[in-house]
């Protein structure tokens, strides 16, 4: 119970940010952290309810009520324990989650006063590993079966990381260069730096997962030798737009883009793509556009403009919609907005033009909900030497599931073929780390009872 | 005959409970005359209004009269009688002459002949002619005996005829000196019954009476008193322990005085009987073993605290025999003496006079008897464990000091003690062994500890040396439904007092409370030596590591301890459970041969290979295998183990025969919590550990005074508790006589459960205890019904008004939650092939009228979210209930007006003008959260707002007690509830009971006791603060407690004149149906609506900081207030709308025709996982014999014959008044304050006058306007709620005696009184001017526990006071005379300093007495005033000096003290 009647006096404070003009001239995370004595007050805001609507709000289960009580009370160590029990990498979470947690919480039925949960779990975890709290777990007994887990982004190494952990042999295979899929090929180094995900990596590798990278699987010998195997490859095939000038040069997959961008930051590979003096578009008003406007300001882009088909929604919750403690649909201003660059709503595109790359961009304005009817006389051209689309993902890469002959099921982590396992995006689809990761540890409960269920 | 009491569905006849008038006459000369069975009879007939009748009027619960045998009598009709005293007469109901006579013969005694009683039964009831039995009397010759011996051979006669005729047989008397007449009979019926009780032969010195107010529901003769020795009133609470311990004491008595006679008496108790009965079955043998009267009832019913020249007796006799606790004023007599005592706590009334001609008389009220006031020279009442006692040998009555000095040195009892008992602190110190121990966690995980225990229960306990407090209710399955394997302990609720028997406060009657325990061999009972007190004593149940280690290796001749290890090899899985529970009992059988009589039942062994068998379940099978076995008063047992850690776990153990506990992994993880910085900072282990022992200690205190017990030794092995969810052949082996109606698990799961939590402890790759979640909800945790699914779809569908939305709620609501957690949820409907259209169905704008919002007070909650509620029930023709904080005054003019009002044990803001705009009074008399408990509501929350409407000082904190002190048993409620009736007549009366064992019984006395309206309340409902053990093991469901109301009221047809209510946890329209067919007719929500006006279970109501303004007072959160009417009311159609789909399916168009039809209702085999764990609701589902099955008719009007009536148009004028007149001034109360709102008449407007003896609440909630002045004396509960008016009692002229050394009225004088003045020349008894909280009066002498939790008001006190003066008053200020110097010694200063007078003071004083002179001529106050100023003390409660000083009061210039309220302006 943090302290009684704190968050009564005790207001809400945001999570800081290094000042925007300052963050566009590097590639370090632009995400501070709070002091350690006003950390331990918004500790003290939580009020440990009796039904943590939080708890609930967060697809992991995190025990945040007993970890604010404990950071509270700079209990960290212990704090660091009820965080990881239901969360295997908290840094990932603490940095990258939009925290529908915060969303729930109880005091956010008064909006904007939510307790900041996610700053407090990003503060423990970060401590524990400055703290080297986080040692390796090997497991105390083995059982001698093995697992093949597919893909190595957060489901996967969750998967993995508890797999590895009931005593099973657990290989991960990557066809990227290095493990922590979108985590380290898809999301910026000032989201994330790489390291941070490395260190957990490293972390497993020491608890003895086997990490095969830049392999890919592709047929079923490869997954012969284990007794089960979890595919964890991600929800990959983006959405296209299908517009007049689609094959122009200069129009690219935001994934394209930003796979590019990491490679590049961490030097192993020359980009092809370059935002440079260039006047961006990114179509697609989500995280990923965001991290691809963020990328082109840090690149120096001449302007950089984000549209959505979308309108604009409202600027606060919307109680008859999206009551507390459901997610509210609102306005949000990216962190990459607040660098820089517009953004307009509302917009369809209606055509790409330009001689062999791409030089124009052409929309029309429309009504801002479907079926999206344009508005009349509301069409615009805007330059566009670089169009990034990022507007979400259709589902995971057929390929490997046809060759296996697997049908995904979205009621259980078991698919049509027994020993066969699914979570992550490429089970639920497009969607977040924080369920990657829960995905993750609950497939692993099911491989793992399936395992060792008597014959 | 009369028919053998029948078990039958949920309903038990052993739940019975009575309670009732009694009185007695002597003749102090010890002459025989007629005249003495003539005052007794009328002093019955007068008695009346205490007992009940039940469904047929002219059946009496019982009446009876003892009296010496009149020999003349007997001799005119008999020839050849023996000599006086040489022959014995017995009176026997129900034939078996056979069997009496062999045994007469077979004890060598001589049947002289038979006679048929007399009986007239024209006036005798249907139901009681009905089960009359035969009546006649025999009268047997002494051969070779006489006295003492004769009396010894008469009553082995009684047991030999009567064990071998059975329960058909029953002898109410058989003495050569005594004589019973009894029967089931209401008081004034007895004369005409037995034309034998008119005979003017029919002569005695004493007479003892007793009529009867039942719960009964089944007719008795036997049951009437009085008993062979006594008559009582009141109740015992102990009375299962207290019986066990007798049988398990039978092996063992030897008597010279029976000789070889004595094991044909066994058993000692007769099977069947009442608390009564078998109290007077011990006592009786007591005494034919030799000691006499006085000194067996002070072994039973020792006195608390008693002085020191005592102090070695009860030490020495606690060694012999626990207490037989509980409410009592008993009256004894063998035929030589007769007298009364009074329980330690002085919670039954009794009062007697001498008269100049040598009459006593001793009744509960004074009055009964019109004795002339010049020829009274004396008046007292009974004091709480002081003994009345008239010796007809000696003529005189005598003092209780000198019988008790007496008996007391008969033996050198405290010197056996001083030698013979041990203390535990005075054994060596014990070597503590070393010990090989798996890692804290591991066991931690054995036990099945998790974290919450440490957060929520723990550090809570070692931190505040004090029990966790939270709120709202239980929402969690019952242990029986979880799928968590909960512990053992979590099966058994504790049972507590309601209506039958007072809670005691275990807090502010500390003086009555003691957790002293002992250990060691219990020798024969009758007789006494020195060896006897040969008894370890521990200060306290719970043992430290060392404490135990002491025991263990106590080395002496005395003492022995055996450790019995109640583990079992993991190995051996389940199957090796019940082997190792024969194995420990065996072993203990055996350890006793060898002579231990410490036995210590341990689970240190517990780890990898070994897993413990749970605690509880080792000591319930122990003690009642040595029970059965006749060996368990050779032992002490001692429970070491790692599985107990909270209050209730402890309570139980011991009320399963546990004389100590040793928590050892509790202790160590405290250890744990001081290294993990869980304890406030320098909190050392030492501390942390006896601060936990403390707070438990504590605990324990208040788990055993909710069932108004207040020792350990007689909470010990009394099991009270009722189980849920155990397997009858599991109760029947290791918790013999416990209730358990719904079957359940058996030992193959509970050892499945030990069994599980051992695999997690071993091997484990895992290092954390489990979440638990039960306290607080968690995804993986513990089911909640209120989970975040529940509240917001909930939220989401009465804001937007979707039913859809609801549909969904109550979908989640019904299969989710419900059915994993409470019975209704293992129910479902039978539905008939076809229902009816929806059309035909009552609409939804009716059946909301059935709908009632729970009783939740304005200071539980904030004033924004009540009057929400009550705006929204008044919209839709429901009720709304004030709660116990009372009402603004402003609202009850409009739609913020509560319909029903309740009175609650604090009386808080109840006043004539509360009572008054009520449709319906509620008496609580317990909630389902903390039954049984009292409450408070700190200083910081009663702001201006809250003291207003509460009629107290803002900032000045209240205590509500635990019991109503104005309702001690049955009668006692029937009295409240015509007390309110007089305030308004109009109102209906409603009651509310918590669901626990025995609930139906006392439904039934409620009906009887002329209520309207019963609510049977589950034990899961709301609170806004409670102790966490009470809110999880207290009570049971409500389907069980509401199945056996309806089961009890229908077969007794007592359900015609009454409505039932149910509530706890009801959220959706199946609940209300499933409610109805178990046969409520309405139903409350508390919670519910509160979630609908935004409440989102935070259980932060207790610390003032809820977020969305709704269990709070702080201004800034109650902004935040959300809720609507609109939300509550949409909440009420819903449910309602679904009612209604659910009638059409099962084809009832009218709610009525749903009541009652568990016909309707049908198991659901659908759901094997509870079958698989033994459940069996069919005595749930049982119908009751009899119809209606709901309320077709009124009560019977009770005001008719009130001497009010009278009085209405009178301004001024004298009465006489007598007992049987009560509550005068109450309904003329009612008439003015109707007529003139609260500020009634302009002072002194109606002057009655009244002469003789008022009867109960004689000025009860008198307006502002009224004075009464009353010549002569006055009953119990004067003055209570006084509301304006003014009241003055003095004696009659002529009175010989000097007032001020003779009671004028009774006790729980001003309870509750609002304003008001009143003015006593006499002394009055126990609780004078309990919550007051602002009357001002003057008394000139009170008893024990004077101006408790008063909270305002002035009150002068001319002389003696008894003990704990002020406790619990927080505010107000008394003024004591204290002439003796001594008055410190009895004032309890935990919340008040004694002060000097200051010249403000002594003019308000003064002026008072001046007042109190003028009023009633006091010869004290024109003593003292003529001797101005005379030693004062001041007392003032130190909240009040700050609410003072802060400026929530002052001083007027008259020198009274008003608040800065409302009241005060207006
Ligand atoms: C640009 C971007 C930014 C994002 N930002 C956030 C954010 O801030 N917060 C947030 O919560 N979520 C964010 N997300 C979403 C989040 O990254 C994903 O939901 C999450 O990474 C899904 O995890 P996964 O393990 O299921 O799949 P992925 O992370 O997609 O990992 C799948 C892995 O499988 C590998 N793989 C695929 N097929 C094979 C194969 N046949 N053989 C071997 N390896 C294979 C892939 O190379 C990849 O490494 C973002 C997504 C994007 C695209
Ligand atoms: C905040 C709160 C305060 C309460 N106060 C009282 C009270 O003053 N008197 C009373 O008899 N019951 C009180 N109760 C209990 C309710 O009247 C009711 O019996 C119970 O809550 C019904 O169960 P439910 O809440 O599950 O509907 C209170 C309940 C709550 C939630
Ligand atoms: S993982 Fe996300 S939702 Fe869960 S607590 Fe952390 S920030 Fe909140
Ligand atoms: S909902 Fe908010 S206040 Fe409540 S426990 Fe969660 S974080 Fe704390
Ligand atoms: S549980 Fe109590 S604290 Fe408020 S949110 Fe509900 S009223």
């Amino acid at each position: 119970m943090g302290e009684l009647g704190a968050f009564k006096t005790i207001a809400r404070a945001n999570t800081p940010e290094r000042p925007a003009a300052e963050r566009v001239g590097d590639h370090r995370e632009f995400v501070r952290t709070l002091p350690l004595v006003e950390l331990r007050e918004q500790g003290a805001r939580c009020m440990e309810c009796g039904v943590p609507f939080c708890h609930n709000g967060c697809p992991l289960g995190n025990l945040i009520p007993d970890w604010n009580d404990l950071v509270y009370r700079d209990r960290f160590r212990e704090a660091l324990d009820q965080l990881h029990r239901t969360n295997n990498f908290p840094e990932f979470t603490g940095r990258l989650c939009p925290a529908p947690c915060e969303a729930a919480c109880v005091l956010e039925i008064d909006e904007g006063n939510a307790v900041t949960i996610k700053q407090i779990e990003l503060a423990i975890v970060d401590r524990g590993w400055e703290e080297g709290w986080i040692p390796a777990q090997p497991p105390r007994m083995r059982t001698g079966r093995s697992v093949a887990v597919v893909g190595s982004g957060p489901a996967g190494l969750a998967c993995a990381q508890q797999l590895a952990r009931a005593g099973h042999d657990v290989t991960v295979f990557e066809r990227d260069e290095a493990a922590g899929g979108l985590l380290r090929f898809g999301v910026p180094d000032f989201k994330i730096e790489k390291h941070v995900v490395e260190r957990r990596v490293q972390q497993l590798a020491a608890e003895g997962v086997r990490f095969e990278c830049g392999v890919e699987i592709k047929s079923q010998e490869q997954l012969d030798a284990f007794d089960a195997a979890v595919l964890a490859t991600g929800a990959r095939v983006p959405r296209d737009l299908p517009v007049p000038g689609r094959e122009l040069g200069g129009v690219h997959f935001a994934m394209e883009y930003l796979y590019e961008r990491n490679r590049a930051v961490a030097g192993s590979a020359e980009p092809t793509i370059s935002a440079a003096g260039r006047h961006v578009v990114v179509i697609g008003g989500g995280d990923t556009g965001a991290d691809c406007v963020a990328s082109a300001h840090r690149e120096g882009a001449a302007s950089v403009t984000q549209i959505e088909l979308v309108g604009e929604p409202p600027p606060s919750r919307q109680d008859d919609l999206t009551p507390w403690p459901l997610w509210p649909m609102k306005l949000r201003t990216s962190y990459a907005l607040k660098e820089g660059g517009d953004r307009s709503f509302a917009i369809s595109t209606t055509g790409l033009s330009g001689n062999g790359r791409v030089q124009e961009i052409h929309w029309v304005r429309n009504t801002g909900e479907p079926p999206f009817d344009p508005v009349p006389t509301s069409d615009e051209s805007h330059p566009a030497q670089l169009v990034l689309l990022a507007m979400g993902f259709v589902g995971p890469e057929t390929a490997l599931l046809e060759t296996l002959d697997v049908t995904l099921d979205k009621s259980s982590y078991a698919t049509s073929v027994p020993g066969i396992f699914a979570a992550g995006d490429a089970r639920r689809g497009q969607s977040l780390i924080v369920w990657a990761i829960e995905e993750g540890r609950r497939c692993a409960t099911a491989v793992d009872a399936w395992l060792t269920a008597p014959a | 005959m009369p028919l053998p009491n029948r078990q039958s569905g949920l309903y038990d006849p052993s739940f019975e409970h009575d309670a009732c008038g009694v009185a007695f006459v002597a003749r102090l000369n010890g002459d025989a005359s007629h005249e003495t069975v003539e005052r007794a009879l009328t002093a019955l007939a007068n008695l009346e209004h205490r007992g009940a009748a039940g469904a047929d009027k002219n059946t009496g619960d019982g009446a009876g009269i003892l009296l010496q045998i009149p020999d003349e009598f007997f001799r005119a009709q008999i020839a050849g009688l023996p000599p006086a005293g040489a022959y014995g007469v017995g009176t026997c109901f129900g034939g078996h002459e056979e069997t009496i006579e062999a045994a007469v013969a077979a004890e060598g005694q001589e049947l002289v002949c038979w006679r048929d009683v007399p009986v007239d039964e024209t006036h005798v009831g249907r139901t009681a002619r009905a089960a009359m039995p035969q009546i006649r009397q025999f009268v047997v010759a002494a051969r070779g005996l006489e006295g003492d011996a004769f009396e010894r051979k008469l009553y082995v006669i009684r047991r030999v005829a009567e064990l071998a005729a059975g329960p058909a047989l029953v002898i109410p008397s058989l003495s050569s000196r005594t004589l019973v007449y009894k029967g089931m009979l209401t008081a004034p019926q007895l004369a005409r019954f037995y034309p034998d009780l008119l005979d003017h032969r029919f002569e005695s010195a004493l007479a003892l009476v007793h009529s009867r107010f039942s719960t009964n529901t089944f007719p008795s003769w036997e049951l009437a008193h009085p008993y062979r020795m006594v008559a009582h009133n009141g109740e015992i609470n102990t009375l299962r322990g207290n019986v066990n311990w007798m049988r398990a004491r039978e092996s063992q008595l030897a008597s010279e005085l029976f000789g070889d006679d004595l094991a044909k008496v066994l058993p000692v108790i007769r099977e069947g009987g009442s608390d009564t009965a078998t109290f007077d079955n011990v006592l009786e043998l007591l005494v034919l073993a030799g000691r006499s009267l006085p000194h067996a009832v002070m072994m039973m019913i020792p006195e608390a605290n008693p002085s020191e020249e005592l102090k070695g007796f009860y030490a020495y006799h606690g060694c012999l025999m626990e207490a037989w606790d509980g409410p009592a004023a008993i009256a004894f007599t063998d035929g030589r003496v007769i007298g009364a005592t009074l329980d330690r706590n002085g919670l039954r009334p009794g009062r007697w006079y001498q008269t100049s001609d040598g009459w006593v008389v001793l009744a509960s009220e004074t009055g009964v008897l019109d004795d002339a006031p010049e020829s009274i020279v004396r008046k007292g009442r009974l004091q709480p464990g002081k003994l009345f006692l008239v010796d007809l040998e000696q003529h005189r009555i005598v003092p209780d000091q000198e019988v008790k000095a007496a008996i007391a040195t008969r033996r050198p009892y405290a010197k056996w003690f001083q030698q013979e008992a041990l203390n535990l602190s005075d054994l060596p110190a014990a070597t503590m062994p070393q010990r090989d121990e798996e890692p804290l966690l591991r066991r931690q995980l054995l036990f099945g500890y998790a974290q919450e225990d440490m957060k929520v229960m723990l550090a809570p306990l070692a931190r505040n040396a004090e029990e966790a407090v939270g709120s709202m209710g239980n929402d969690t399955p019952l242990a029986v439904l979880s799928e968590r394997k909960p512990l053992l302990y979590s099966y058994f609720k504790q049972l507590f007092a309601q209506v039958t028997n007072p809670p005691i406060d275990s807090i502010r009657e500390a003086i009555v409370m003691s957790v002293s325990a002992s250990v060691g061999s219990e020798r024969n009972l009758l007789a006494e030596t020195p060896e006897h007190a040969r008894q370890l004593v521990m200060e306290n149940p719970i043992l430290r590591d060392e404490e135990l280690e002491r025991l263990r290796q106590v080395d002496s001749d005395v003492f022995a301890s055996h450790t019995i290890d109640t583990t079992w090899d993991v190995a051996e899985g389940t199957d090796g459970f019940e082997p190792a529970l024969d194995r420990i009992c065996t072993e203990a059988s055996a350890a006793l041969a060898r002579g231990a009589n410490i036995l210590i039942l341990s689970d240190r062994a517990a780890g990898r290979e070994r897993v413990p068998i749970p605690s509880l379940l080792a000591i319930g099978a122990v003690h009642h295998h040595l029970v059965r076995e006749g060996t368990r008063l050779q032992t002490g047992i001692v429970v070491e183990s790692g599985e107990p850690r909270s209050v209730h776990s402890i309570a139980v153990l011991i009320g399963y025969g546990a004389a100590a506990v040793n928590p050892y992994v509790m202790l160590e993880t405290l250890e744990e919590l001081v290294d993990l910085g869980w304890l406030p900072v320098g909190m050392t282990v030492e501390e942390a550990q006896s601060r936990a022992v403390k707070g438990i200690g504590k605990g324990l205190l208040k788990v055993i005074s909710k069932m108004g017990i207040s020792t350990i030794p007689s909470y010990c092995g009394a099991q009270i508790f009722e189980a849920v969810g155990l397997a009858p052949e599991l109760i029947e082996r290791c918790f013999t006589g416990t209730p358990s109606r719904i079957g359940g698990i058996g030992l193959r799961e509970i050892a499945e459960g030990s069994v599980a939590r051992h695999a997690r402890a071993y091997p484990g790759n895992g290092g954390l205890l489990p979440v638990l979640g039960l306290y607080a909800w968690r995804r993986d945790g513990e089911h909640h019904q209120w989970n975040p699914d529940t509240i917001s779809l909930l939220q989401h569908a009465v804001r937007s008004g979707s039913f859809e939305t609801f549909e969904q709620y109550s979908d989640t609501a019904n299969a989710e939650s419900a059915r994993r957690s409470s019975l209704r949820g293992l129910l479902k409907f039978r539905f008939p092939e076809d229902g009816i259209p929806l059309e035909e169905v009552e609409p939804v704008a009716e059946i909301v009228k059935r709908f009632s919002t729970g009783a939740m007070s304005l200071g539980s909650i904030s004033r924004e979210a009540h009057e929400t509620l009550a705006k929204a029930m008044n919209q839709i023709g429901g009720r709304s209930n004030t709660g116990e904080g009372g009402e603004d005054s402003a609202r009850f003019e409009d739609n913020r007006r509560s319909k029903i009002k309740q009175v609650a044990s604090g009386r808080f803001g109840v006043n004539a003008n509360y009572l008054a705009n009520a449709d319906e009074l509620q008496i609580k008399m317990a909630q389902g959260a903390k039954p049984g408990e009292g409450g408070q509501l700190p200083g910081h929350k009663v702001d201006h707002y809250i003291a207003s409407v509460r009629m107290t000082t803002p900032g000045v904190g209240l205590i509500s007690p635990p019991p109503h002190h104005d309702i001690y048993s049955i009668e006692d409620l029937k009295q409240l509830i015509y007390d309110l009736r007089c305030a308004n007549p109009d109102a209906r009366i409603s009651v509310k009971l918590v669901a626990e064992v025995g609930v139906g019984t006392v439904a039934a006395g409620v009906a009887k006791a002329g209520a309207d309206h019963v609510l049977i309340s589950g034990h899961d409902g709301g609170t806004g603060a409670s102790p966490v053990s009470s809110i999880l093991h207290a009570g049971v469901p409500w389907e069980i407690g509401l199945a056996e109301t309806q089961q009890t009221l229908v077969r007794n047809d007592l359900r015609s004149r009454i409505w039932v209510q149910t509530d706890g946890q009801l959220k959706t329209g199946r609940d209300v149906v499933v409610a109805a067919l178990l046969g409520a007719d309405e139903m409350g929500f508390a919670t519910a609506p509160l979630i609908a006006s935004g409440c989102v279970m935070m259980r932060a109501c207790h610390l003032n900081t809820c977020p969305v303004g709704i269990a709070t007072q702080d201004p800034d959160l109650r902004k935040k207030f959300a809720g609507e009417p609109e939300h509550v009311v949409n909440f009420f159609f819903f449910v309602a709308e679904e009612v209604r789909r659910l009638m059409a399916k099962l084809g009832v168009a009218r709610f009525d025709d749903l009541v009652g039809r568990v016909d309707l209702l049908d198991a659901d085999e659908a759901l094997t996982a509870w079958q698989a764990r033994g459940i069996d609701l069919s005595n749930i589902l049982r119908a009751p014999e009899g119809s209606p099955l709901r309320r077709t008719h009124a009560q019977e009007p009770a005001l008719t014959d009130a001497l009010d009536w009278k009085l209405l148009e009178i301004e001024e004028g004298d009465f006489a008044i007598r007992n049987v007149n009560r509550t005068v001034g109450g309904i003329l109360s009612h008439h003015v304050t109707k007529a003139h709102g609260a500020p009634g008449l302009p002072p002194a407007s109606i002057r009655l006058t009244f002469h003789g003896s008022a009867g109960q609440s004689f000025g009860a909630w008198l307006a502002p306007g009224i004075e009464l002045t009353l010549v002569g004396d006055a009953n119990d509960y004067v003055g209570k709620g006084l509301s304006g008016g003014v009241l003055a009692l003095r004696p009659p002229e002529g009175s010989p005696f000097r007032a001020e050394e003779n009671v004028i009225a009774g006790n729980t004088i001003l309870y509750g009184a609002t304003s008001g003045r009143a003015f006593f020349r006499g002394l009055v008894g126990e609780r004078f001017a309990v919550r007051n909280s602002g009357a001002i009066a003057v008394a000139e002498g009170v008893g024990d526990h004077g101006c408790e939790y008063m909270t305002g008001g002035v009150v002068v006190v001319l002389g003696p006071t008894g003990r704990n003066f002020a406790a619990g008053m927080s505010g107000g200020i008394a003024y004591v005379l204290d002439e003796d110097g001594r008055f410190a010694e009895r004032c309890n200063t935990q919340l008040v300093a004694l002060d000097e007078l200051e010249s403000d003071d002594l003019r308000l004083v003064q002026s008072l007495l001046e007042e109190h002179l003028a009023r009633t001529g006091s010869a004290v106050a024109e003593r003292v005033l003529g001797d101005w100023p005379g030693p004062f003390v001041k007392v003032m409660p130190h909240e009040y000096r700050r609410a003072i000083e802060d400026g929530a009061i002052s001083t007027g210039g008259d020198g009274f003290y008003t608040r800065e309220t409302e009241e005060a302006a207006a």
